[in-house]
């Protein structure tokens, strides 16, 4: 492995992602330091989820070149680049409603003995010792997000902040290299964003992951996010430190519509 | 005085060796929709296709007289779990080819195509006579154990084969339902885009599900192929092959295996039992039609069951991951 200050574990080079004639992403490029959280931020409809929906295979890009730890991802589906190390999360929390929130976390580890339907019939031991440690797994995860109390619930019935700390609990089950959350902040408290701004820190610090966060809490994002990258109609606009990015006039005339646009 | 005992034994004896059998659709179809979302239209399709598979795999080639009589493409003369497995595997193998075809479009098409292929296949067996003999049908087919037993008798037999076969099923799909694997069905009927990021192949899965489902469905053809022991295209209409079985399930409890042996249970009883009454109520000179209104029974019985009690009588668990 290369040293992780030269070699950045995401880059993108002139990504175009068009729907008709709009051009949602238009030439973007973004290097993601290994063990950073970078901070995606832009005005409603700059392109910051489409680019996600690109990078994580869910929508296939135009042209340009998506590289991961320095493989090519750009061909690859939504389900293959979770098993790269890519873990995304969704602006809208999604979660599979009628399963209970531990269910919804032991679906995630990849390759369990379990998936295959014969094992279950011919080697039920092997699948339910593996069964067994992914559970202990999922109920650590929900002692560390704060919703073990709430484990044989319906994840459907849940509240805004409550699915975005599963959402957060899921990213764990997944072991990523990288997270891509999509506005991780959204429908969540005071309270229990610094919660999360805590947990997401300490994804970096203590697992060594890497995170890349859309963020249209602004707070949120000065706070945990180093360096920012602006987006403004598919185009990169500025990049930088949060002090640099707070103080440049570009972003704050998108921000602020200033009167040049 | 006896033999009126003898009656009712012998009718309660088919009542729940048609019952079985119908608990065997019931599962299958759950497969499909009640753990995967998959919805299935052409249950009668592959009625027929584990029907007659069975029937020209078990029957001899006609001989002597019945030449002129009896066309069939072939007629392996095989024993009879040879008929079922074979069953089994024509009914996936036409489920692999319409899931390769429709599962990675949007789930409507799955609809459509079944719909369209159950009567496809109808109409192919109707006109294409020396295949199985067109309307007429295959008759006198096979029955295993069958020279064993005083004929009176040979029922009870075949209500022990078929409760073998709806133990087998049962007991492998919620094995099956319970482990990672119908944990990952459930999630792409939940919400496919997030099983897909959670790194499950949702198209893989999906045709699984449907070859599974149509698997347990041919093999519940082969059943009743043997059972009443000739099969004709009629059999395989819509509103008995597919219409009833959805009304069984949705009664029963989607997403709950033991909810589709009960929902097959009462449904067939109203179904096979409402006759009498019904002919005892109608006016004289309408009862060739009073069995008609057994559909409108069913349907009225649906709207209640929907309006009233939409998980069915004994809905999905909430807990279902338990290996």
């Amino acid at each position: 492995m290369n040293s992780p200050s030269d070699s950045p574990i995401l880059s993108l080079r002139g990504v175009y992602k068009y729907f008709g004639g709009i051009k949602a992403v238009d030439g973007f490029s973004l290097d993601v330091a290994p063990h950073s959280i970078t901070g995606l931020i832009g005005p409603n409809g700059a392109g910051k989820t489409t680019l996600f929906n690109v990078v994580s295979g869910l929508y296939k890009l135009d042209s340009g070149e998506i590289r991961f730890k320095d493989e090519r991802i750009d061909d690859l589906s939504l389900h293959q680049t979770f098993h790269k190390g890519l873990c995304r999360t969704f602006q809208i929390s999604r979660e599979l409603k009628l399963m209970t929130v531990l269910e919804n976390l032991m679906l995630v580890p990849p390759n369990q003995e379990g998936e295959r339907l014969w094992r279950t019939w011919f080697f039920p031991g092997r699948v339910k010792d593996q069964e067994g440690e992914i559970r202990e797994r999922a109920l650590e995860s929900l002692r560390s997000t704060g919703l073990f109390h709430l484990r044989d619930e319906y994840a459907g019935s849940l509240s805004g902040g409550q699915k975005r700390l599963l959402e957060l609990a899921r990213t764990m089950m997944a072991g990523p290299e990288l997270i891509l959350f999509d506005e991780p902040g959204a429908g969540v408290n005071p309270s229990e964003r610094l919660t999360l701004a805590d947990r997401i820190r300490r994804l970096v610090s203590e697992e060594g992951i890497t995170v890349l966060l859309i963020g249209h809490e602004m707070e949120l994002v000065m706070d945990v996010c180093d360096p920012i990258v602006v987006m403004d109609r598919g185009k990169k606009l500025a990049e930088g430190s949060p002090e640099e990015v707070r103080s440049d006039p570009r972003v704050l005339e998108v921000y602020l519509g200033g009167a040049g646009s | 005085m006896g033999m009126e005992i003898g009656g009712i034994l012998n009718f309660l004896v088919s009542f729940a060796i048609m019952a079985s059998i119908y608990a065997i659709f019931s599962m299958g179809l759950n497969v499909h929709w009640g753990y995967t979302g998959l919805l299935n239209f052409g249950i009668a399709g592959f009625f027929a296709v584990g029907a007659y598979t069975s029937a020209l795999v078990t029957s001899p080639m006609p001989t002597g007289v019945l030449t002129n009589y009896v066309k069939q493409a072939f007629g392996l003369n095989l024993p009879f779990l040879v008929g079922v497995v074979a069953a089994a595997m024509v009914s996936g193998l036409i489920a692999a080819l319409i899931g390769l075809l429709t599962l990675r479009l949007s789930e409507g098409y799955l609809a459509i195509s079944t719909i369209g292929i159950a009567e496809s296949i109808r109409i192919f067996f109707n006109n294409e006579s020396w295949l199985a003999n067109g309307p007429q049908g295959l008759i006198g087919l096979p029955q295993p154990l069958h020279d064993l037993f005083p004929p009176g008798y040979y029922n009870y037999v075949y209500l022990v084969i078929v409760l073998a076969f709806l133990a087998v099923i049962y007991v492998a799909l919620e094995r099956g339902i319970r482990s990672p694997w119908g944990r990952v069905l459930r999630a792409v009927r939940e919400d496919e885009v997030m099983a897909s990021a959670d790194g499950k192949n949702v198209f893989l899965f999906r045709l699984q599900a449907l070859i599974l489902g149509a698997m347990i469905m041919g093999i519940g053809g082969a059943l009743y192929a043997h059972f009443s022991a000739a099969i004709q295209p009629s059999v395989f209409e819509p509103l008995f092959g597919t219409f009833i079985i959805w009304a069984m399930l949705t009664l029963g409890g989607t997403g709950n295996n033991k909810g589709a042996i009960l929902g097959s249970f009462i449904v067939w009883a109203l179904w096979s039992w409402s006759t009498f009454v019904i002919l005892k109520i109608v006016p004289r000179g309408f009862e060739t039609r009073a069995p008609f209104i057994r559909y409108v029974l069913i349907g009225l019985l649906l709207v209640i069951i929907l309006l009233r009690r939409p998980k069915g009588i004994i809905g999905e668990e909430r807990q279902v991951s338990r290996f």
